[in-house]
């Protein structure tokens, strides 16, 4: 195997599972939970491979010729590289996760064959190298997930998975759209560090346009408000799939895709000159103070994490949507620390609802006392998700509001405070009732002799203390926000 | 340019296969089977030698052009004697694993597969009227197979109108030859002035031709004919007989229409391509039967291809050719998929399909994989033409198109996914359902694949088509 078809591979490694695993009968259990596990170790081993390639300088290419004007193009650079490491890493965990959660459950061979299926596509999304191999990836995931959030057969998960549909399927329709306008005006595009657009001179109407159309396209998976309403709604899915994919590969998608429109297809600088940055900021602003109101009120715990989402989601836009190094570095970096966090929450209600049937924030007085080591991380991901140090979600928020106070926008700031009480607001109540919460009856007693099955309290407490050491450890080396500060240096150049 | 004479071949294995197999009657099954495999050979070849060297020639038995059978064989006719070649073998598998087949299918489908071949290789505009006849007599046949008395009557109007555009065509054929004294398609095309006689004659070829591919508002005659058919008679019909009438419409458009004419009448034919796109889709949405359902996907994707008209060559033509093709593929693949799931639970009602997923895994996938060109998504084949013909009306700035392509994909989606969801359903009840076999659920799986190959690997077939990347 050669270097040059590191991104191949890294792709083929699901896509292979996913289809070995389609062609598995139900009761297989123990060679799917194999090909499981062993795809999503191999993957990792060749994401590490090429991360370590990349960070020496190394850039890995595939290139198969498609229509005119436009390759299939697979290519690892710095920012492909961020969301991938995090969706191997993540894949992993979930997997073992999925693996516990869905013991004894039916249809498995189907939900892991299009599990794999999903994170092909984000691998895709991921390594894409132009907007219309970007736009392949985007729409197959749209396509992967949806079998995975109807996969309970319930009228309510139908429902749910209708107006999913609606809404991806409409912000697929409106990317398209956009990447075959900026096509016909400006020719193939290749994400290029930097921008890789022209300089408009006419076409500057057609260029607004087109980001527009981009931005709303990604947008809907990206949650920002006002077409964020499949979110919440697709939590009837099982946990794993609202763990790994509605928190971290399909809103990351939007989030990815937004970050690459701006600075390699239309060039950070470009973006700003034609004025494109600064209603994007606006949006993403209100997005981030809407989720946060709309969480205040939801009792349902994972819908409350959901609204939350929404409005996490938005950090990360609002961070590369200022014109700014720093305040770019904020928001690039919390695109792996709202990942790591945020799974860690799903992960918690899922031991909830599975070991004790516990679903609303309400019934989650003294849980604490029983399942010590959930709520342990749970608390740790909350606490930075409010921002507090030295969790990783305060590295984002310090480069966040520092960043604006850099580019010259201050109400950044006031958008963060305001957001980071009502992270208060929402999640504090939670760690209170769960630690200080006195309950009436005794919880029923652990099964084994941990609080909940292994396999869903290992991925849990693993991935919380790498939330924790994303913080910790940011001023290392290898730290995510280490990694994001050189991305964001060749961004904007000497 | 070369003149090989085997590419005549093409069009004479399938046609003397198909005189065999009237003849042996009950036991024309092994005859289409070696048929399909020397007609698929003789495509094959067709396919090689065109990528090699280009343009094909031949003038059957040494007659020239105005008196002799002259064959031309471009890029285009390559592709869609390939398509002809690699859906009707599964549409042979299929018939021969799917119960209740009729034995006179195997002939009728052959005397199909010489036209649609006669067809694409015809250099001039008698030659395309004798195979559209051709292509008549043998889609009725197809059509009437069916035994119902709503199916002959479906055949007796597919016969009656078939006639009528063909005669339409003719009509206009016998004004141009009358003025021109040629009906080879480039000579035709030198010599034809804008003119009271030209317009007449264009104008009913226009419509004949408009008329047998279902254009808007024509449609009507479609969708009983396709959900009448006996199973392998539809999926031939809606793959390939289908599409026959607008590729002669293609040619004489690009080669025969002055181009002072093309804007107006493009306009117009784009105009129906577009409301058909999005009315038939409309329909499709309504339909509680899964045959009527794909019936009128069928006009609906058949507009698609009309947006070639007002878009012009270039980018939209591949892109029409290209919707040809992986439609081809996609809708043959869904018929078979169709005709498995009504012999599996009695009948193709949309309520019967709950629950059924567990039972018939792969012709669900199928459903799944082909319904990716319907609903131009990608990886598809229908992907790559709606991309082509998005950029085409973005570059040509005649957005309105591809608002008609973005809208009539979502619509698209709607029809697929009400099919596809039942997918999710527990079973409604424990109905007796038949399993499928193997050999009628693999040939339908085959070509789903087919349309989605064409959506990775796009850049040979495109080659062909001189618009390669």
């Amino acid at each position: 195997m050669t270097a040059d078809l590191l991104p191949l591979w890294v792709l083929l490694s699901s896509l292979v599972a996913s289809v070995a695993i389609f062609g598995l009968s139900e009761r297989r259990v123990a060679t799917r939970t194999a090909i499981n596990l062993v795809a999503a170790v191999v993957k990792l081993a060749l994401v590490a491979v090429m991360l370590w390639g990349v960070y020496q300088g190394a850039r890995y290419e595939v290139r198969v010729a498609f229509v005119p004007g436009a390759d299939l193009l697979l290519r690892s650079d710095p920012l492909s590289l961020l969301f991938i490491s995090l969706s191997a890493v993540l894949w992993l965990a979930t997997t073992i996760y999925a693996v516990g959660y869905l013991e004894g459950a039916p249809d498995r061979s189907r939900f892991f064959g299009f599990f794999s299926l999903c994170v092909a596509s984000t691998m895709g999304i991921a390594l894409a190298g132009n907007l219309l191999t970007f736009f392949l990836f985007y729409e197959l995931l749209t396509l992967s997930t949806y079998p995975l959030v109807v996969h309970r057969g319930t009228a309510a998960s139908l429902a749910a998975g209708d107006r999913y549909l609606a809404y991806t399927l409409l912000g697929g329709g409106l990317l398209l759209v956009g990447v075959a306008w900026l096509h016909a005006t400006a020719g193939g595009l290749e994400f290029t560090v930097g921008g890789a657009l022209p300089p408009p001179g006419d076409a500057a109407p057609s260029y607004v346009a087109c980001f527009a159309l981009l931005v709303a396209g990604l947008g809907v998976k990206a949650a920002l408000v006002p077409l964020h309403g499949w979110l919440p709604v697709a939590m009837v899915a099982p946990a794993p799939v609202s763990a790994l994919l509605h928190a971290v590969a399909v809103v990351k998608a939007g989030a990815f895709g937004i970050a690459r429109v701006i600075y390699d297809v239309y060039g950070v600088r470009l973006a700003d000159t034609l004025g494109l940055l600064r209603p994007l900021a606006a949006v993403a602003a209100t997005t981030i103070v809407y989720g946060s109101l709309r969480a205040l009120t939801q009792d349902d715990l994972k819908r409350r994490l959901a609204s939350s989402t929404v409005s996490q989601l938005s950090y990360i836009v609002l961070g590369v949507a200022t014109f700014g190094q720093i305040a770019t570095v904020g928001g690039l970096v919390h695109l792996v620390h709202q990942g790591l966090m945020k799974i860690v929450m799903f992960f918690c209600a899922g031991n909830l609802a599975d070991e004790l049937e516990l679903h609303r924030v309400s019934e989650l007085d003294g849980v604490g006392r029983r399942m010590p080591l959930t709520m342990a991380a749970f608390t740790v991901a909350a606490l930075g998700m409010i921002g507090l140090p030295p969790v990783a979600g305060f590295v984002t928020k310090w480069y966040l509001g520092a960043g604006a106070l850099d580019a010259g926008a201050p109400w950044v700031v006031g958008v963060l405070l305001t957001s980071s009480l009502l992270n208060a607001a929402y999640f504090l109540p939670i760690v209170y009732r769960a630690w200080f919460g006195v309950r009436r009856e005794a919880w029923p007693p652990p099964a084994g002799r941990l609080e909940v099955r292994p396999t869903l309290l290992g991925p849990t407490v693993v991935v919380a203390a790498l939330a924790l050491a994303a913080g910790v450890f940011a001023a290392t080396e290898l730290s995510p926000l280490r990694w994001v500060e050189l991305i964001a240096a060749q961004e904007y150049g000497p | 340019m070369t003149e090989p004479a085997w590419v005549a071949g093409v069009v004479v294995i399938p046609l003397v296969g198909a005189l065999i197999a009237v003849l042996a009657g009950r036991r024309a099954a092994p005859i289409a089977v070696v048929t399909a495999v020397g007609a698929a050979v003789a495509a094959a070849a067709l396919v090689r030698q065109i990528a090699r060297d280009g343009v094909v020639e031949h003038a059957v038995g040494g007659w020239a052009a105005p008196l002799g059978i002259a064959l031309r064989a471009d890029g285009l006719s390559a592709l869609f004697v390939a398509a002809v070649a690699v859906v009707g073998t599964a549409a042979i598998v299929y018939a021969l694993a799917h119960p209740g087949t009729p034995h006179r299918f195997h002939a009728a489908w052959l005397l199909g597969w010489a036209g649609l071949a006669a067809l694409a290789v015809s250099a001039d505009a008698f030659n395309l009227y004798v195979a559209l006849e051709l292509l008549t007599l043998a889609g009725a046949t197809l059509v009437a197979l069916a035994s119902e008395a709503a199916a002959l009557r479906a055949a007796l109007r597919y016969i009656l109108l078939a006639l009528a555009g063909s005669l339409a065509y003719l009509f206009g054929v016998v004004l141009l030859y009358a003025a021109h004294a040629t009906l080879e398609l480039s000579a035709l095309g030198a010599a034809v002035t804008p003119g009271p006689v030209t317009a007449v004659a264009i104008a009913a070829m226009v419509a004949g031709l408009a008329l047998k591919s279902a254009l808007f508002p024509l449609h009507g005659w479609l969708p009983p004919a396709y959900a009448g058919a006996p199973a392998a008679s539809a999926v031939v019909l809606a793959g390939l007989l289908g599409k026959a009438s607008f590729l002669v419409l293609v040619r004489l458009w690009f080669e025969v229409v002055p181009p002072s004419l093309r804007p107006d009448a493009g306009l117009l034919l784009g105009v129906l391509g577009a409301a058909g796109a999005l009315w038939g889709a409309v329909l499709a949405l309504r339909q509680t039967r899964l045959r009527r359902l794909l019936a009128y996907s069928s006009v609906g994707q058949l507009g698609y291809l009309f947006l070639v008209f007002p878009l012009g060559t270039g980018p939209a033509l591949a892109g029409a050719v290209y919707l040809v093709l992986a439609h081809a593929a996609a809708k043959a693949a869904l018929f078979m998929a169709a005709g498995s799931i009504e012999r599996a639970c009695g009948s193709d009602e949309l309520g019967a399909l709950r629950g059924l997923a567990p039972r018939m895994p792969l012709t669900f996938l199928t459903i799944g994989l082909a319904g990716l060109t319907l609903m131009g998504l990608p990886p598809s084949g229908g992907f790559v033409a709606k991309w082509l013909l998005l950029g085409a009306s973005l570059e040509t700035g005649q957005w309105w198109w591809a608002i008609v392509l973005v809208v009539g994909g979502f619509l698209a989606a709607a029809y697929v996914f009400r099919v596809l969801r039942l997918a999710f359903l527990p079973a409604a009840g424990a109905a007796a359902i038949a399993r499928a076999p193997r050999g009628a659920e693999l040939p339908a799986l085959a070509l789903a694949l087919v349309s989605l190959g064409l959506g990775l690997a796009a850049a040979p077939p495109l080659a062909l088509l001189g618009a390669g990347p």
